[in-house]
């Protein structure tokens, strides 16, 4: 939920009221707004921008989580990049993140014009769809362990349906699917809540005018509201892939990181260092982790840039 | 800001402004043709919404004699006990006291320092000092959440705040970045002028931030708000990890001993989410307008 606001940042040169700017502001500073400002900062500083320096600080050192410690220059950096379990860690984080992106998406975008659309009981069905979004996901994933290893293979079983007759979160190959899943049901609504945005912001007469030229249902929604909500699928995308990036809650609750290590996440096997007296190399592994993020959004704002799309 | 309004009152508001007067005869509310194809695809799709909230609501009124099968047959005959007996096992009230402590300072605390700090920011934003507060609040919104953690553990730790306390703070301090920009552009279209005007009657600038600027953000504190509260009240990862005494720790947490140790007692379990899952879940249906439109507002400006 952040990028859109990041995008639209305040101009270097506007002030807050540019034309009618009083001889006043470039007087004296009054200590009251420092005193409003500054605890904040230093606090700030203290306890997110201090952390974080000690935590790039560690990983060039053989820190345990406890004891001794001494610097070991990258080392922990070249162990990294030859470890096979951070490296699947990293692939199914990226995997999973890009199905979920696309799938939230595709689901979101539906749902926001089904529910823009002329439907009965309409603000009802509002209010039932954003529901898992104000929802506990650790609880919600909670529930879907039960539904996803005891309701669904019964109800398969009953039905003759043996595929499906043994629980997923147990088979390797498809835990992925209910990760996925749980991740698209706590997202969706959030994702559909910025495309209404865009869909109410279109004005009505656009529609009306490309009826009046025989435009059909799905050309009126190629030719006209795809291209009117562009910004808003690029904002979706940028937040959601950076956020699945991040993925933890569900993960842990769904499946642990199992079957094995088929569906750990980055973001556990870095949180893992806490407990595993590998402190320092987990450390690498965010630091590594953070400059892949930041390289990844930087990326997506200069296409966005590039492209012209504004909000 | 246009979206939200029109968010806020729904179909007519729009219509009537900006069509012409033959429109404005006819069209009362929600008096469109109603496709009833979509309708029912919609209510179709929303069993994935209720068939798990149905599911938990079943699960935590039945007897343990009564988990087997697909855990969908209704509940016979109806177990209220669940709930007591989850209620103790789980310390279910001193752990929503905890969150309720927690989520309460961390909403009070978000919207104090994020409006203060948008405020000075905002109104000195030709001061180099202010902007560069500004940047470097906002690097934050980069910084991912694994990077933090494992000094923030041995920092709070050191500094005798791995307690809820702590944890406030660092909702508070988390959230700085993203809310005092939604502040900050929301300041930006207030008139300086009010302000002068108020200063010409003698008021300090603490007089003209807490008696003009925090009247006026009203429905920025409301989006603010539901985003702080939203984020405490769920929040598994900075207690879990922060908080060190068990008899402090909060609610999504205290949920993680039923995975664990009371693995086979689903009916317990199912009890305790639905009480986890309650309060929330009450408080959106009776304030979900709010809760939508503030959302909104927070996602789109």
């Amino acid at each position: 939920m952040t990028l859109p606001t990041l995008l639209e940042a305040p101009p270097r040169d506007a002030g807050p009221a540019p034309a009618a700017a009083p001889p006043r502001r470039h007087g004296r500073l009054d200590r009251a707004y420092l005193v409003m400002i500054v605890p904040v900062l230093a606090l700030f500083t203290l306890f997110i921008v201090f952390p974080a320096l000690t935590g790039v600080l560690f990983s060039f050192t053989n820190y345990a989580g406890y004891g001794d410690w001494k610097f070991i220059g990258a080392l922990n950096y070249v162990n990294m990049f030859k470890d096979p379990t951070i490296l699947q860690a990293y692939l199914f984080t990226f995997f999973f993140a890009l199905v979920s992106t696309l799938v939230v998406n595709v689901l979101s975008l539906a749902l926001a014009l089904a529910l823009n659309a002329k439907i009965k009981w309409r603000t009802g069905m509002r209010t039932l769809f954003f529901i898992p979004m104000v929802l506990s996901g650790l609880v919600v994933a909670y529930v879907f362990t039960y539904l996803f290893s005891n309701t669904i293979p019964a109800l398969a079983d009953s039905l003759g349906v043996t595929p499906l007759a043994s629980s997923i979160l147990s088979d390797e190959r498809f835990a992925w699917i209910a990760v996925v899943f749980v991740t698209v049901w706590q997202a969706a609504p959030g994702v559909t809540i910025i495309y209404l945005a865009g869909l109410q912001a279109i004005p009505g007469e656009v529609h009306e005018a490309a009826e009046l030229d025989g435009a059909g249902g799905f050309r009126k929604f190629a030719s006209i509201t795809l291209p009117l909500i562009l910004g808003y699928l690029v904002i979706n995308v940028i937040l959601g892939f950076k956020g699945y990036l991040g993925a933890y809650e569900i993960i842990v609750a769904l499946t642990g990181g199992g079957p094995g290590t088929a569906t750990q996440s980055v973001a556990m096997k870095i949180f893992s260092g806490f407990s595993g007296g590998d402190y320092a190399y987990q450390m690498a592994n965010a630091v590594v982790f953070f400059i892949i993020t930041v390289a990844i959004s930087l990326f997506q704002l200069r296409i966005i840039q590039r492209r012209g799309v504004s909000l | 800001m246009t979206v939200s309004t029109t968010i806020a009152h729904p179909p007519v508001q729009p219509t009537d402004a900006a069509a012409p007067p033959r429109r404005a005869l006819k069209a009362p509310k929600e008096s469109y043709k109603v496709n009833w194809p979509l309708t029912i695809v919609l209510l179709m799709a929303a069993l994935t919404i209720l068939i798990p909230l149905y599911f938990t609501v079943v699960m935590a009124l039945k007897g343990p004699s009564q988990t087997g099968g697909t855990g969908l047959e209704t509940p016979n005959p109806v177990e209220f006990a669940n709930f007591p007996a989850a209620w103790v096992t789980v310390g279910f009230g001193r752990a929503l006291m905890s969150t309720a402590f927690v989520t309460v300072f961390s909403v009070i605390g978000a919207v104090l320092a994020s409006s203060m700090v948008a405020f000075a920011i905002a109104r000195n934003w030709e001061r180099r000092f202010f902007r560069a507060s500004y940047v470097y609040l906002l690097s934050a919104l980069f910084i991912p959440f694994p990077v933090l953690i494992l000094p923030l553990i041995k920092q709070t730790a050191v500094l005798g705040l791995d307690n809820p306390v702590g944890v406030i703070l660092l909702h508070v301090l988390g959230g700085i970045s993203f809310f005092s920009l939604l502040y900050i552009a929301f300041i930006r279209s207030i008139p300086v002028e009010i302000e002068e005007s108020a200063r010409l009657d003698g008021a300090s600038t603490w007089q003209v931030f807490w008696r003009i600027i925090v009247p006026l953000l009203g429905p920025m504190n409301a989006t603010v708000a539901i985003f702080a509260f939203l984020g405490a009240w769920n929040d598994f990862l900075l207690p879990q990890m922060i908080i060190a005494d068990p008899t402090l720790q909060t609610l999504p947490v205290v949920q993680n001993l039923f995975q664990g140790e009371f693995n086979t007692d689903y009916n317990l379990a199912f009890a305790s989410y639905l009480m986890a899952l309650a309060p929330t879940l009450i408080v959106y249906v009776l304030a979900q307008r709010w809760v939508l439109s503030g959302v909104m507002r927070g996602a789109v400006k």
